[in-house]
């Protein structure tokens, strides 16, 4: 039966009837949904790994058992797994193990705006590129058959626009596949013996693919009447082309980004006046036909930076578009903001009040770089922070300004905790602050090692952070709740005076867990309001300033208190709890 | 059919994501081919969020561009606003006029536009301009303007009110399919 599925529940779908039966990722946008769909079958064990590198280890193995197996991850996780990929494209697979991973053109929920594609050229391994869910579904299950048949991990990449694109897919029956193990040490042991005889196995396996490429009917042309111009596009590039030409020139649809056929795009490329590219991102398609000695359009006419739309697409081909109507009027920018009753404000509030350097991390949290809380003074990727910190400690940085280290929970899990062994290792001296939400929060609330649930809701086993960190080396270690300004001050204060490194544990759950029981709202008195605006220093949406009074927002507002500490006339108050 | 173009824009956490199924659902049951293009991860939250649901024989881009839309269901005012570019002539805008202070305006930094609904019309725009929070209220739950405004909505297409209703019990748990029929009702028949 005909249903809509998100590009991410249409590749756990292809998961689930391809017969895998072991997923391992880490979550991240726009990555996540394919691990929470695919936890939703019984017959596949699913989970999330700390980090993916781990993920990637942990679905080899599986592979290795003779389990088809997954791993997902958005773009700049594939660089935390970049080390076992690089390994994993020599020793191949048992059963099918195929990689998901999800680039973020435009940025939409990233720090940079990579192009994964490189990474299927530079580890030798052959990456499938769905265009809508129906593609998911189909070549998620491709990339299993060519898994085995060329003995080869096989990535799927998704982006933005398809993994968050709900279209219409048919969904089939699931096969079940099994392979036995057998120990093979030329082919699974990789040192540098039966590396170097891997290597030209993985060469010839290349030469295969590219065949297959050729004739592959994923990478299939669309005749058109007009042979002025030749279109090669791929993803969401293919939908933009389609959008805006129609059925008006041949479009060569590549389904496989690499290996690239030749011959394929040499016939294209001979059957047309202009060949062009469309790709988004990086000039990948494009470099590979200046390779084969075409000329095309590409990038000096279709940017490198920010994702597509139909209507760059017709501007660039020279065909008419017409906006519009644009108000007058200035409309304020609506930036995505820290909830009400988060419990990181009350932290970076007391932050940027004690001028601290704050080394900021990934997550939720990010969000108090944002006026008017402003507390943090960098982010770069998953656990930067601390080690960043210590380099920026040890070089004398911070000017007698006091500096500090955040990260959240699951960040300090994922590849937090390495640096802060690094901190005790060589006798750092900054301040860690781990702001435990106990969640992963900026992806939509999954579980990681520190919440004591598993991918699954399952209680498990739950890391203890004051244990680990006593564990690695670091002698001071206290825990703040984020909502008591004064002790949070207190504990800033002391901690960043100390000449030896310090964890300070800022743990209140994340207000929008569904357990997180809210106070009524705050109560503004009007007649104690003198509009001094102290109140609006925290950023809190609930709080708004009308006819010079603090005002409520009744439908946001938790209750947490945080806003009545800065007042200092008692204008906003506790309501009395039933 | 050539394809048509609703937008859903509004602010993150007011029930686009619900809306824009219960769209799909419904778009679906009619047999067409659909995209629904959604916004997930860091713009959620509390910042400007916009859904793209496109239907017709086939659809190809998920998204919509500007001058395309042939619907803008908005779930607060300023966010109506900010969209206006993205309507084809001829288009209509439904928008709820409930109005929710972006962070530049609670912190002073800007203001919030007086008359937004009034400089609509008078910029030619097709405005239905409607108090979706008092209805969601009145059927319950403030929590359902997206529902109201999904009933609002339906006015304009050729779908019988059961055939909604039935979308709307896919798309929702039993716990709050009453208040969400309700929200629909009222959104509708005002």
């Amino acid at each position: 039966m005909k249903t809509l599925m998100l590009g991410n529940e249409a590749v756990a779908r292809g998961l689930y009837e391809a017969g895998c039966s072991f997923v391992s990722s880490y979550p991240g946008t726009p990555s996540t949904e394919i691990t929470e769909c695919i936890a939703r079958y019984q017959e596949v064990y699913a989970e999330w790994a700390p980090n993916e590198k781990v993920a990637m280890e942990a679905a080899f193995g599986a592979s290795l058992a003779g389990k088809r197996s997954f791993c997902a991850m958005k773009h700049v996780g594939l660089n935390v797994a970049a080390d076992p990929l690089f390994t994993v494209g020599y020793t191949g697979v048992n059963a099918g193990f195929v990689i998901g991973v999800a680039d973020d053109a435009g940025m939409h929920s990233s720090q940079n705006e990579q192009d994964s594609r490189h990474y299927a050229r530079a580890a030798k391994i052959p990456m499938l590129e769905p265009a809508d869910s129906a593609e998911a579904l189909a070549f998620t299950k491709l990339a299993y058959q060519m898994s085995e048949e060329f003995d080869t991990p096989v990535f799927i990449k998704m982006c933005t626009r398809v993994s968050h694109s709900q279209s219409v897919v048919e969904p089939g029956e699931r096969i079940e596949v099994s392979k036995t193990y057998e120990k093979n040490p030329q082919k699974y042991i990789m040192m540098p013996g039966n590396a170097k005889r891997r290597h030209p196995i993985v060469e010839e396996r290349t030469e295969k693919l590219t065949q297959w490429a050729e004739t592959a009917q994923i990478n299939r042309i669309e005749d058109g009447a007009d042979r002025k111009m030749g279109i090669i596009t791929s993803s969401t590039s293919y939908q933009y082309v389609k959008e805006v030409c129609g059925d008006r020139y041949p479009v060569l649809k590549i389904g496989m980004i690499w290996p690239l056929p030749k011959q394929k795009i040499l016939d294209f490329a001979a059957g047309v006046e202009q060949l062009v590219v469309v790709e988004e991102l990086d000039s990948f398609i494009e470099n590979h036909c200046r390779q084969l000695g075409l000329a095309c359009i590409g990038k000096e006419t279709f940017p490198c930076i920010d994702e597509f739309s139909q209507n760059l697409v017709a501007q660039k081909l020279g065909v008419g578009i017409e906006n519009g109507t644009k108000l007058d009027a200035a409309i304020p920018a609506r930036p995505p903001v820290m909830c009400a009753g988060c419990p990181h404000r009350g932290l970076f509030y007391t932050l940027a009040k004690n001028k601290v350097t704050a080394l900021g991390d990934i997550g939720c949290y990010t969000l108090g770089a944002v006026p008017p809380l402003a507390a943090l003074d960098t982010t770069i990727c998953m656990g930067a922070s601390i080690s960043g910190m210590h380099g920026f400690t040890k070089a004398g940085g911070g000017e007698g300004r006091k500096v500090v280290a955040v990260i959240g929970d699951s960040t300090f899990m994922h590849s937090g905790v390495t640096g802060l062994i690094n901190m005790a290792y060589n006798e750092s001296c900054g301040t860690v602050i781990i702001v435990d939400n106990s969640i992963t929060g900026m992806t939509g609330h999954q579980q990681n090692p520190t919440t004591g649930f598993n991918l699954k809701g399952d209680p498990c086993t739950k890391i203890d952070l004051e244990t680990l960190c006593c564990a690695v080396g670091i002698n001071r270690v206290r825990v703040v709740d984020p909502y008591d300004l004064a002790q949070v001050d207190a504990a800033i204060k002391e901690e960043t005076a100390t000449d030896e490194p310090s964890v300070i544990i800022s743990r209140r759950p994340c207000a929008l867990l569904k357990y997180v029981k809210h106070k009524k709202p705050i109560i503004a008195n009007s007649d104690k309001c003198i509009g001094c605006k102290a109140c609006m220093k925290i950023g809190c949406p609930a709080i708004s300033i009308v006819d010079k009074k603090a005002r409520i927002d009744n439908t946001l507002c938790t209750g947490c208190g945080v806003c009545g500490q800065l007042c200092k006339f008692d204008a906003l108050t506790a309501e009395k709890e039933d | 059919m050539k394809t048509k173009n609703i937008m859903i824009v509004g602010v993150g956490g007011q029930g686009s994501l619900l809306a824009s199924k219960l769209l799909g659902r419904m778009l679906l049951q009619k047999g067409y081919d659909i995209k629904v293009s959604e916004v997930h991860g860091m713009s959620q939250r509390g910042g400007s969020v916009v859904t793209y649901v496109r239907f017709g024989d086939k659809v190809y881009s998920p998204v919509i561009d500007k001058g395309e839309a042939d619907f803008i269901v908005s779930f607060e005012l300023l966010e109506a606003a900010r969209w206006t570019e993205y309507l084809k002539p001829g288009g209509k805008i439904v928008v709820n006029t409930q109005q929710i202070n972006p962070m530049p305006v609670i912190i002073g930094a800007a203001e919030y536009p007086q008359g937004l609904a009034e400089q609509m019309k008078a910029a030619g725009l097709d405005v239905d301009a409607v108090d979706a929070l008092a209805l969601a209220q009145q059927a319950g739950s403030a929590k359902a303007v997206n529902i109201v405004l999904m009933g609002h909505l339906s006015r304009y297409f050729d779908f019988a009110e059961e055939e909604w209703l039935e979308a709307i019990e896919k798309c929702v748990p039993p716990k709050f399919l009453e208040l969400n029929k309700t929200a629909f009702r009222l959104g509708r028949n005002i």
